[in-house]
């Protein structure tokens, strides 16, 4: 058996390669629904009717695909460039925790017009900081990126576990370890009355066309393809790879700290050290999923959030664990992953 | 001053030990695979997932040897997944790795809530216990340290002698090594390197399953989620630590499990007046500290993380 | 000497597609003999002596081992026969020993321990007898390239070979250490093994071989005895052809656009450039030939604004240059052919378009802030698609779809269309077809007559002389004095890129 380069990639292998991968997860997935005794059929109908079924599950399931499409569309920008971001989860969490440092009481006064923007930028910050951190590494020490985004992530939970425990920890809160809440002011705009859906899933679509708009029709957005798929040549055509990479880290670390700011300023109002059930994590299949593209990133964060939300539904209806959503996500990722080798190559016998 | 005397108490260098096991076994498999060229980050996942089946064995009735077994068996399997995804089809290893811990652990988690309901305590089994160490317990210090030991730590003692010999001293070593270094060379003197890939991938996954057994069979008796805690990602900081080396990994892993046992005691000494969480950090810090020292000149396995392809240079 | 014949070859042919690599090729070698395989770049070498290792079968033909024939196709039964190969870039492991090296897989797997005491043995036993000294436990990195190039050698003597075959072992090495490596390999012969060797260099095949073979376009063109012949002859016979010079205009040098003053370029995994001086004027094409690997890659990146130079001076278009600037470079005037189309040259999974204006995107006609005017892009590209005839694709298709000559094509065109003052083409029609390659030497005569200075650096001699003006030979970095292309003929061209620069050029040098 020989594997050879395609010549050609028909548009149909490429659309159609992660759906023959999700159907192959939900396939492989099934198998371990029956192992647990319930009806796969049932088990699936009762994801569907827990991430649709009513208008509260369909705000929720968006709810939940806000903070995904954010970590997806890091790391999908940052492997787009062949930087292995793995950090979004500790990114995230300092992007969480400096929204509650500062929009507590510093930004407390202003207009939520400037307040709101101010905040965003304030997690983006943070979640910036930290993956600068593993790019310096990287360059100055050779760091592979991987293992030390793996690793900040533990430091950040625990430093965010100080936080909340610490100096931001909120005073009312009866000896729950939670941060102070940002300000009123600070609050997204709900887009649905009566649920969670908040104004933070318009700004990851929106961010999602950006860098879109920035892959497709910018200078950087191109550079920084030709740097992550051909080093050699894009340095040839003048492409500054330093730079590139630095602007690529932000952007990716940005994301992922926004995802922490909206989940903080939409949803919780304040930081726990639970606030993300593995977003992060989550993040690195979705952009697999998309196969790095912006756009497809919504529709894979918009699989997860079904299979999470769904998932919870279900187990409560036929009593199968809900975990089967995060290993019905990761199987996804493997199966994407032999799936896209398909694409680009033919088995010969 | 009680900063230093801790470093003298018994309950200190126990708990060295006791730390350092499963970083050793997990330090070990991972050096195993990187020798053949192939980086598993599945470690994390697998040592999850090697943690809940070794102790759902002994808690469904097994003895505790046949659980850590099992455990090593479930391990190779992953392995076998690693090695099938990155070795003839050659796709991406880090990306591959990651796929495996999110799914190693979240099957983990499944398995666990679907075999054990609910409850306020986790059901716990009878871990291994101490092996009596008949005259060496007399020695002062040294002995009952040594005496608080459990078996599986002297297995992953043994473990690491063997790796040594195996790679330094036997043709088969020498195999591996040149397949981690030059699978082209290797290929041409008669080796077929992506036998030895998917061998040595297997074998080092059912050490790192095991790293994770003894945690719920040994360090503790019961599985909860989240209880590896970025163990597997500090082995394979270690590997770089140990340039690949299994005489170092045995003492990055040692020195490792000293810096988390001394920070774990200096806490209750400290308590007031630092948080206990930048103790907490430490040892993850201390890790990313470790890789920017070493990382330039560690000697990597120069095809460390290239696909092999016949007649492909 | 002994009659008895070692190795034959009958009629070996080998096709790769539409070129024959091999054409009916025979050859026999005795016992205790050297034979120099000689020929250029091209000629059929490599690709005999991968039939008679194993790595190919021959489409037509036998090849007999003492009077066995080899089972085609498998290097196992090639070493089991007697035969070791030392390739050119060499199959070994920086981070292990010398002794580890050679030990892989000459034992079984599974034996409890190695026997590295009486592998030592006998290692050092071989390095004895046939004067190849090592130490079994350095380790392979600390080594020279000498040194390794000796390991290699053993390794193939530990696995019993009794006929060695060495792919151009000197390209590599210095000098004296080449000097030295042929001096041992006959005593090799002396003491009863066989060698082949491939070269290109004149005076070692003259001092190292009993007999040479001639290659050209995958014939055997002559066989000589060194004593029979002459450097000269061989020179004219590996490069073979009839000089004809295509008409073409007469150059009218203008002003001067390249100047380049003991320029030289530190490497550390490849060679560099040492004190490299020569000039270039607007309307003159200046060729530089060479065996690759002297330091090519060099010359072409530090013109094309990728590599510094570390020491000299080098004014390109009144520019002095210290850095590596691309976007500068290429705001001058400077167009860019890089050497290896798919690592340098283009971004294969990129589109037509994106890989046309990627160098270029800066520019106020492909941007504004950042943003990239597709439509200008797009526009651009088709006027570089239809100007240069390339075929398999529009702007937005991707460009590993397009091939090679096309890809060449593309490239040539994007530099060409920008009315560049100075051209750096580096290997532009390498491995590409006969109609490609014509395609592109109009074009690159058209820039000329356009008033562009042409930098040509390339292995194939008919296209230097088709093209330049002036001709230097590129040697380890340093490069020949010039001489006038209308006094290039065969087998001064052949001298001087073996290195073997006499100062009878000199007095022609322009």
């Amino acid at each position: 058996m020989r594997f050879e380069l395609r010549e050609t990639r028909s548009t149909a292998l490429i659309i159609g390669a992660p759906v023959m991968a999700i159907i192959a997860a939900l396939v492989l997935a099934g198998g371990l629904i029956a192992l647990a005794g319930a009806s796969v059929i049932e088990a699936y109908r009762f994801i569907l009717l827990g991430a649709f079924g009513t208008r509260s599950s369909i705000a929720e399931t968006l709810t939940r695909a806000t903070p995904l499409i954010l970590t997806g569309l890091a790391a999908a920008v940052a492997f787009r460039a062949r930087l292995w971001n793995i950090g979004g989860e500790g990114q995230l969490l300092l992007g969480a925790i400096g929204v509650a440092a500062v929009g507590a009481e510093l930004t407390a006064g202003l207009p939520s017009a400037f307040a709101i923007p101010i905040l965003f930028v304030v997690g983006a910050f943070g979640g910036m900081a930290l993956m600068l951190v593993s790019l310096g590494l990287r360059q100055v020490f050779k760091v592979d990126e991987v293992v030390s985004t793996l690793l900040l992530n533990f430091v950040a939970l625990l430093f965010v576990s100080m936080m909340v425990e610490g100096a931001l920890r909120d005073p009312l809160a009866f000896g729950w370890p939670q941060s102070v809440p940002v300000a009123d002011n600070a609050t997204l705009p709900r887009l649905m009355e009566r649920t969670r859906l908040h104004a933070g899933l318009i700004v990851a679509l929106l961010l999602a066309l950006v860098i879109y708009l920035i892959q497709a029709r910018t200078i950087f957005g191109l550079q920084s393809k030709a740097a992550g798929f051909n080093a050699g040549a894009a340095r040839f055509a003048g492409v500054p790879l330093g730079r590139t990479l630095v602007l690529v880290a932000c952007i990716s670390g940005g994301l992922a700290g926004l995802a922490g700011a909206i989940q903080v300023m939409g949803v919780r109002g304040h930081v726990t050290t639970d606030i993300s059930p593995g977003f992060g994590y989550s993040g690195i299949v979705i952009a697999m999923l998309a196969n790095l593209n912006p756009l497809g990133v919504i529709a894979a964060a918009c699989f997860t959030a079904i299979m999470f939300i769904g998932a919870d539904g279900m187990s409560r209806a036929v009593g199968v664990p809900s975990f089967i959503a995060d290993v019905t996500v990761a199987l996804s990722l493997l199966t994407m992953l032999v799936a896209l080798f398909f694409t680009q190559y033919r088995v010969r016998w | 001053m009680e900063m230093i005397a801790i470093l003298g108490s018994q309950g200190l260098w126990e708990a060295v030990l006791r730390i350092a096991t499963p970083l050793i076994f997990g330090t070990l498999g991972a050096l195993l695979c990187e020798r053949a060229g192939v980086l598993n980050l599945g470690i994390e996942g697998i040592m999850a997932f090697g943690a809940l089946i070794g102790w759902l064995a002994v808690f469904n009735g097994t003895g505790l040897w046949t659980g850590l077994l099992v455990a090593a068996l479930s391990g190779a399997v992953f392995g076998l997944l690693h090695a099938v995804l990155t070795v003839p089809l050659g796709l991406s290893q880090h990306v591959t790795g990651l796929g495996i811990t999110l799914f190693a652990s979240s099957l983990a988690y499944f398995i666990f809530r679907l075999s054990v309901p609910l409850a306020a305590s986790p059901p716990t089994v009878r871990p291994f216990q101490p092996v009596e160490l008949g005259l060496i317990g007399d020695i002062p210090f040294l002995g009952p340290v040594l005496s608080s030991q459990t078996a599986p730590t002297y297995l992953a003692f043994a473990i690491a002698l063997v790796l040594m010999y195996v790679l330094f001293r036997t043709p088969l070593g020498l195999a591996i090594r040149m397949t981690g270094e030059n699978p082209h060379a290797a290929e041409a003197q008669g080796v077929n390197p992506v036998r030895v890939r998917f061998a040595c991938i297997m074998v080092g996954s059912a050490m790192m399953a095991m790293g994770g057994a003894f945690l719920t069979l040994s360090a503790f008796n019961s599985f909860f989620p989240t209880m590896i805690q970025g163990r597997g990602w500090v082995c394979i900081a270690l590997v770089v630590f140990a340039s690949w080396r299994p005489g170092w990994a045995l003492t990055g892993a040692l020195l490792f499990a000293l810096v988390d046992a001394y920070q774990l005691r200096l806490q209750s000494v400290l308590e007031d007046s630092i948080p206990y969480q930048l103790f907490l950090m430490a040892p993850y810090i201390a890790a990313i500290a470790v890789l920017a020292v070493t990382a330039r000149r560690a000697r990597v396995p120069q095809a460390l993380m290239k696909p092999y392809r016949r007649g492909e240079r | 000497m002994s009659q008895t014949v070692a190795l034959r070859l009958s009629g070996i042919t080998r096709r790769f597609g539409e070129t024959l690599a091999n054409d009916d090729i025979s050859l026999s070698l005795e016992r205790g003999e050297v034979l120099a395989l000689l020929g250029e770049n091209g000629a059929g070498k490599t690709t005999l002596m991968s039939i008679l290792f194993g790595h190919y079968s021959a489409d037509a033909g036998t090849v007999e081992i003492e009077g066995r024939k080899l089972r085609p196709g498998n290097p196992r039964a090639a070493i089991k026969a007697g035969i070791g190969m030392v390739h050119q870039h060499f199959s070994l492991a920086e981070n292990l020993t010398v002794l580890e090296n050679v030990m892989t897989g000459t034992e079984r797997l599974w034996l409890p321990r190695s026997r590295t005491a009486a592998a030592r043995r006998k290692l050092l036993d071989l390095a004895e007898r046939f004067g190849l000294r090592v130490e079994p436990d350095r380790r392979l990195g600390d080594l020279s390239v000498g040194e390794q190039q000796r390991v290699e050698i053993l390794k193939a003597l530990y696995n019993d070979a009794r006929i060695l075959i060495l792919d151009e072992p000197t390209a590599v090495l210095t000098p004296p250490e080449a000097r030295q490596l042929y001096q041992i390999l006959r005593g090799m012969a002396r003491k009863g093994l066989s060698l082949i060797f491939i070269s290109h260099k004149l005076h070692e095949v003259m001092e190292a071989a009993d007999r040479v073979v001639v290659l050209r376009r995958g014939r055997v063109v002559a066989e000589r005895r060194p004593a029979q012949t002459s450097k000269d002859e061989l020179a004219e016979l590996m490069v073979g052809r009839r000089i004809t010079r295509p008409v073409r205009a007469q150059a009218t040098p203008g002003e001067m656009v390249i100047e380049a003053r003991n320029v030289s370029v530190r490497r550390r995994d490849a060679i560099g450039l040492r004190d490299v001086s020569f000039t270039l004027r607007a309307g003159e094409t200046l060729g530089i030939v060479g065996v690759s690997g002297n330091g090519q890659s060099a010359l072409g990146q530090v013109m094309s604004g990728v590599l510094a130079p570390s020491a000299g001076e080098l004014i390109i278009l009144g520019r002095r240059i210290t850095r590596a600037d691309v976007p500068a470079q290429v705001r001058a005037g400077v167009g860019r052919i890089a050497e290896d189309r798919n690592h340098e040259g283009v971004v294969g999974e990129l589109t037509l378009w994106e890989n046309v204006t990627l160098e270029r995107i800066g520019l106020r006609r492909f941007s504004r802030f950042g943003v990239i005017d597709r439509g200008a892009a797009r526009a651009w590209t088709q006027e570089v698609i239809d100007a240069f005839d390339v075929r398999g694709g529009g702007p937005d298709h991707r460009t590993q779809l397009l091939s090679g000559g096309n890809v060449q094509k593309l490239i040539l065109g994007r530099n060409l269309l920008a009315m560049p003052r100075v051209l750096i083409a580096a290997q532009p029609t390498r491995g590409l077809d006969e109609g490609a390659i014509a395609a592109i030497h109009s074009r690159l005569l058209e820039a000329r007559a356009a008033g562009t200075a042409v930098l040509l650096i390339s292995e194939d001699l008919d296209e230097v002389i088709n093209l330049a003006d002036r001709i230097c030979a590129i040697v380890s970095g340093q490069l020949s004095p010039e001489i006038r292309a209308e006094d290039a003929d065969a087998r001064r061209l052949g001298l001087m890129m073996a290195g073997d620069w006499g100062m009878e050029g000199a007095q022609n040098a322009v």
